[in-house]
């Protein structure tokens, strides 16, 4: 069982030097995501009552593509930046001792600070809950929102911790052996979310 | 086998830059509102100190804290063998608590090297004899590339006592490593005879090469050198060797000064120019802190170590 | 006592040939030889030498009994093929004096696995202040006739041109330790590309050469014999060579571990490697190799230096200097000279039993091996390469910094005046 499937791991880069399955299927491409997206903003909105206070968090990797693709998705709707930073789980995840020492990514939360701010931790896919575990007691450590909220754009479930998100681009039902990709332009190229099945 | 940090020279460029990558993250939470990481929870960290240094072993211990690894110094002054316990019976010691990681500082070259064959955890050299300092370096290059950029045909000016520094030598190697252009300038008698193997120019005339220079270390004039013959008198090592005002200010506008510390102002250094904006000397202090943090971080934070090498028996 | 027929051994590493020995001495030498009653050692395939000698070796005793001593460090001796050891003389007490020279000769005479000389002190406590009592020395039981103050240079010029001037009365010779004591005050490693890497405290090669080039000008002006021990560098050698060609009757020995191991050694500070002198370049190794080859330097001597292995198991600038080389002398030096086509085994028995006997002006040893010679021999198989294994070893101690390397030959059987010490490469 390769554990860089079994948990997303965002900020790792074992997820990309493996092959992807062979015959991965694309559950959401580009204008489905654009359109999560938007949608997503608008619920954070219409839930924060206008986002006044509202502050993004991308976790690393791509959860920090989609913040900020989030947060010009809020402008263009209320007319006015929104602030939004990173904020890398690395240090703080419970399976550091499993894996050599990792690289670190940044963390740079928006220059507006987190406290009293309700801070909406975005990430790309959310899956046992650990990583989004780690990002709260990251953030902890950065200052005490008001609130904290999630935002994922997709939920394959198999959840190891009692987490939800707030907000969800796609539930996507999965089983275990199968592995969840989520490739973005800034990162990869192009927008696709793709499911395949763990090479045996 | 393990890794360590014994030698400047065990870093690849890769892990050197990974390193003063880390550190930077690292320097990061020093501005946080909680100035600690839980990332090397029930990881235990020895500081064994065989000479003293309190600023070396106050820095790692801050590092390890930030960590929050659990940190034990065990200070042993004077000489192994002839005041007590050997070497090998503290690394047994060591070894029978459980250190995750020793940080040795030793009056003795090698002793790391020594007592990584003797400890399952990983060492770093926290300074060995007049062998290497190899943390000082990464603070070192830590805090260049902080204020000038990538480091890579950079040109670093070291003055001083090369013979019997481990910071000079760890700074050659380092800064070879990182692409950097490295001159030793000392009087003939602190050289060492071969350093003309060294990936680096050496001079006599410090004069010569300031104007040329991005960045210049003063190493710390030892008192035991004064009196053995090295150089004629203080006043004329100073003259001819210390960093003045009318030194200071042939230097480029961009160049900055550094000194590991701790100081001899008046010296290798005029006080006015330690005490310049183009100064780091404090800086150097913090920064230890941060690389530091990123070389405990990169050796015990994983099931293995990401940087080092292993030494062989 | 038994007599001995040595079947087919390579004399020399000659042709094949049968050796009697009867009553001490050999008896007969040639093709084929019958003796009724005589015990048969198979020896084909063997090279027979002449008894090695050394004349440099610490057996500790008396004072460091824990390191070694002369029971122990004779079984090595015998071990290695040696038939006559010369006793350095910084024990404890020092070897200064008529009565400490006499226990230590008696101690070997009476563990009997090869001869005993002791090297008596050139100075008092070799301190280097005073003249010990060398007369005295030289004539006791002992006859000591090789004077040093080994571990410590005769660095005082006028100390050292009375040395050499007061032993010519009896024959001797002063073996200077050439260590000019001011520029290797706390020197740990031959100074240069390694040690200024290392960190670790320079011992310039001028420091032996300075005070080996006052030594023969010394030697020449006084007209007396100088014995230079453990020449370690390139340029040593060439003073010597010009010595020589001057005619000042100077000799000079190298050891197994300088012909064989460099600085680079010390690479991973392991003070197995830690020695004085310190182990030089490469290329000094190339010039001591050349020397021996073409007798610039006289002989091989082993500076077989035992230590406990807590003396060892320490920093490099802590632990002590030496390493043990008595079983393993004529292994490195056929890897070093015979492998290298740099000398043959006759020229191997020049260098390690017949040179070094003459400069101690022992009578008995180095003899050529032929009729009516005492029969000190030493049997040998080149042929096995195996590893070294310190734990095998006869000696006290176990610093050897040949410990897993793989060396050849083996010695099979040594004979001293007609008995064998070691048989089958089993003590007797």
């Amino acid at each position: 069982m390769n554990a860089a499937f079994r948990d997303p791991d965002p900020g790792g880069a074992a997820e990309r030097t493996v092959d992807p399955d062979p015959r991965p299927k694309a559950v959401l491409e580009g204008p489905d995501i654009r359109r999560a997206m938007t949608r997503i903003a608008h619920e954070i909105l219409e839930r924060t009552k206008g986002g006044a206070d509202v502050v993004l968090l991308g976790v690393q990797t791509r959860g920090v593509t989609l913040a900020a693709r989030l947060a010009a998705a809020l402008q263009e709707v209320e007319g006015r930046p929104f602030p939004w930073g990173s904020i890398d789980v690395t240090m703080y995840r419970d399976d550091l001792r499993m894996k050599p020492a990792r690289a670190l990514g940044r963390t740079e939360p928006p220059p507006e600070g987190v406290d009293d701010r309700v801070v909406v931790l975005v990430d790309d896919v959310l899956f046992s809950g650990r990583t989004v575990r780690a990002a709260l007691d990251a953030l902890g450590d950065l200052g005490r929102p008001r609130a904290v909220q999630l935002a994922v754009l997709v939920d394959r479930g198999h959840r190891e911790l009692p987490i939800r998100a707030d907000y969800v681009g796609k539930n996507l039902p999965t089983s275990m052996r199968e592995t969840v990709r989520v490739l973005l332009a800034e990162n990869d190229g192009r927008d696709e979310v793709l499911l395949g099945e763990e090479a045996r | 086998m393990n890794r360590h940090l014994i030698s400047a020279a065990d870093l690849s460029r890769d892990d050197a830059l990974l390193v003063l990558d880390t550190a930077e993250e690292m320097a990061q939470v020093a501005s946080r509102s909680v100035k600690k990481l839980p990332t090397l929870r029930g990881r235990t960290v020895v500081n064994l100190f065989y000479e003293d240094s309190t600023r070396t072993r106050i820095s790692f211990e801050a590092a390890a804290k930030r960590l929050s690894a659990d940190v034990i110094n065990f200070s042993a002054k004077g000489s192994s063998v002839s005041k007590g316990e050997s070497l090998k019976d503290t690394a047994l010691t060591l070894e029978a608590m459980g250190a995750d990681g020793v940080v040795i500082r030793h009056g003795a070259s090698g002793a790391p090297h020594r007592l990584s064959s003797w400890v399952r955890g990983s060492v770093v050299n926290a300074g060995d004899g007049t062998h290497e300092h190899p943390t000082q370096a990464l603070l070192d290059a830590f805090t260049m590339r902080r204020r000038l950029g990538e480091l890579a045909g950079r040109r670093v000016t070291i003055v001083g006592d090369v013979l019997h520094s481990r910071v000079a030598r760890s700074n050659v190697l380092l800064l070879a490593t990182l692409g950097a252009e490295v001159t030793l300038v000392a009087p003939p008698t602190l050289f060492p005879v071969a350093v003309g193997t060294w990936p680096c120019e050496i001079s006599y005339d410090l004069d010569a090469v300031l104007p040329k220079s991005d960045a210049v270390m003063m190493l710390r004039v030892q008192q035991e050198r004064m009196n053995a013959a090295y150089f004629p008198t203080v006043r004329e090592y100073s003259r001819r060797y210390g960093l003045d005002a009318e030194r200071f200010a042939r230097l480029p506008e961009h160049a900055i000064v550094m000194h590991p510390g701790p100081m001899n102002r008046g010296v290798e250094i005029a006080a006015e120019v330690a005490d310049s904006v183009r100064s780091t000397i404090v800086e150097q202090v913090a920064n230890g802190v941060s690389a530091r943090m990123a070389v405990l971080y990169l050796l015990l934070g994983g099931s293995e170590p990401a940087i080092g090498k292993e030494v062989s028996p | 006592m038994t007599a001995y027929l040595i079947t087919g051994a390579r004399v020399l590493g000659g042709e094949p040939a049968d050796l009697l020995l009867e009553d001490g001495v050999i008896a007969a030498v040639g093709r084929n030889l019958a003796a009724e009653g005589a015990e048969r050692v198979d020896a084909a395939g063997l090279v027979a030498l002449p008894g090695l000698v050394d004349l440099h070796t610490h057996l500790r005793e008396p004072g460091r009994e824990d390191a070694e001593t002369v029971e122990t460090g004779t079984r090595a001796a015998a071990l290695g093929g040696y038939t006559a050891v010369h006793a350095m003389a910084n024990t404890d007490p020092v070897a200064d004096t008529a009565g400490v020279v006499e226990q230590v000769w008696r101690l070997g005479r009476e563990a009997g696995y090869c001869d005993v000389h002791p090297v008596g002190a050139v100075t008092e406590g070799i301190r280097g202040e005073q003249l010990a009592e060398l007369g005295a020395m030289a004539d006791s039981a002992a006859r000591v006739r090789v004077f040093s103050d080994d571990g410590h240079c005769v660095s005082d010029a006028v100390i050292m041109r009375r040395a050499l001037e007061y032993v010519k009365a009896f024959d001797g010779v002063v073996a200077q330790h050439a260590q000019e004591p001011r520029l290797t005050e706390g020197a740990q490693l031959n100074e240069g590309e390694m040690s200024a890497a290392l960190g670790l405290r320079g011992w310039p090669a001028v420091a032996e050469e300075a005070i080996i080039a006052r030594d023969v000008l010394l030697a020449e002006h006084v007209g007396s014999r100088l014995h230079v021990c453990h020449v370690s560098t390139a340029g040593s050698v060439e003073i010597i060579r010009w010595a020589k060609s001057r005619g000042c009757q100077v000799t000079a020995e190298v050891t197994p571990h300088h012909l064989f191991l460099d600085d680079r050694r010390a690479a991973g500070y392991d003070p197995i490697f830690k020695v004085n002198p310190p182990l030089r370049t490469a290329d000094d190794v190339a010039a001591l190799r050349h020397a021996l080859a073409d007798g610039t330097v006289d002989c091989v001597a082993t500076d077989h230096a035992p230590h406990p292995v807590e003396a060892k198991e320490t920093e490099w600038a802590e632990a002590a200097m030496g390493m043990i080389g008595l079983e393993t002398a004529l292994s490195v030096v056929q890897e070093a000279m015979i492998e290298t086509g740099l000398l043959d085994w006759a020229g191997v028995a020049d260098r390690m039993s017949a040179a070094p006997a003459r400069i101690g002006r022992l009578a008995g040893q180095g003899r050529p091996l032929a009729a009516g010679s005492p029969a000190n021999l030493v049997l040998f198989d080149p042929s096995p390469r195996r590893p070294v294994d310190p734990a095998a070893m006869a000696s006290k101690s176990r610093n050897t910094p040949y410990a897993g390397l793989t060396l050849p030959g083996r010695v099979v059987a040594t004979f001293l005046r007609g008995r064998p010490t070691v048989l089958e490469g089993k003590l007797q």
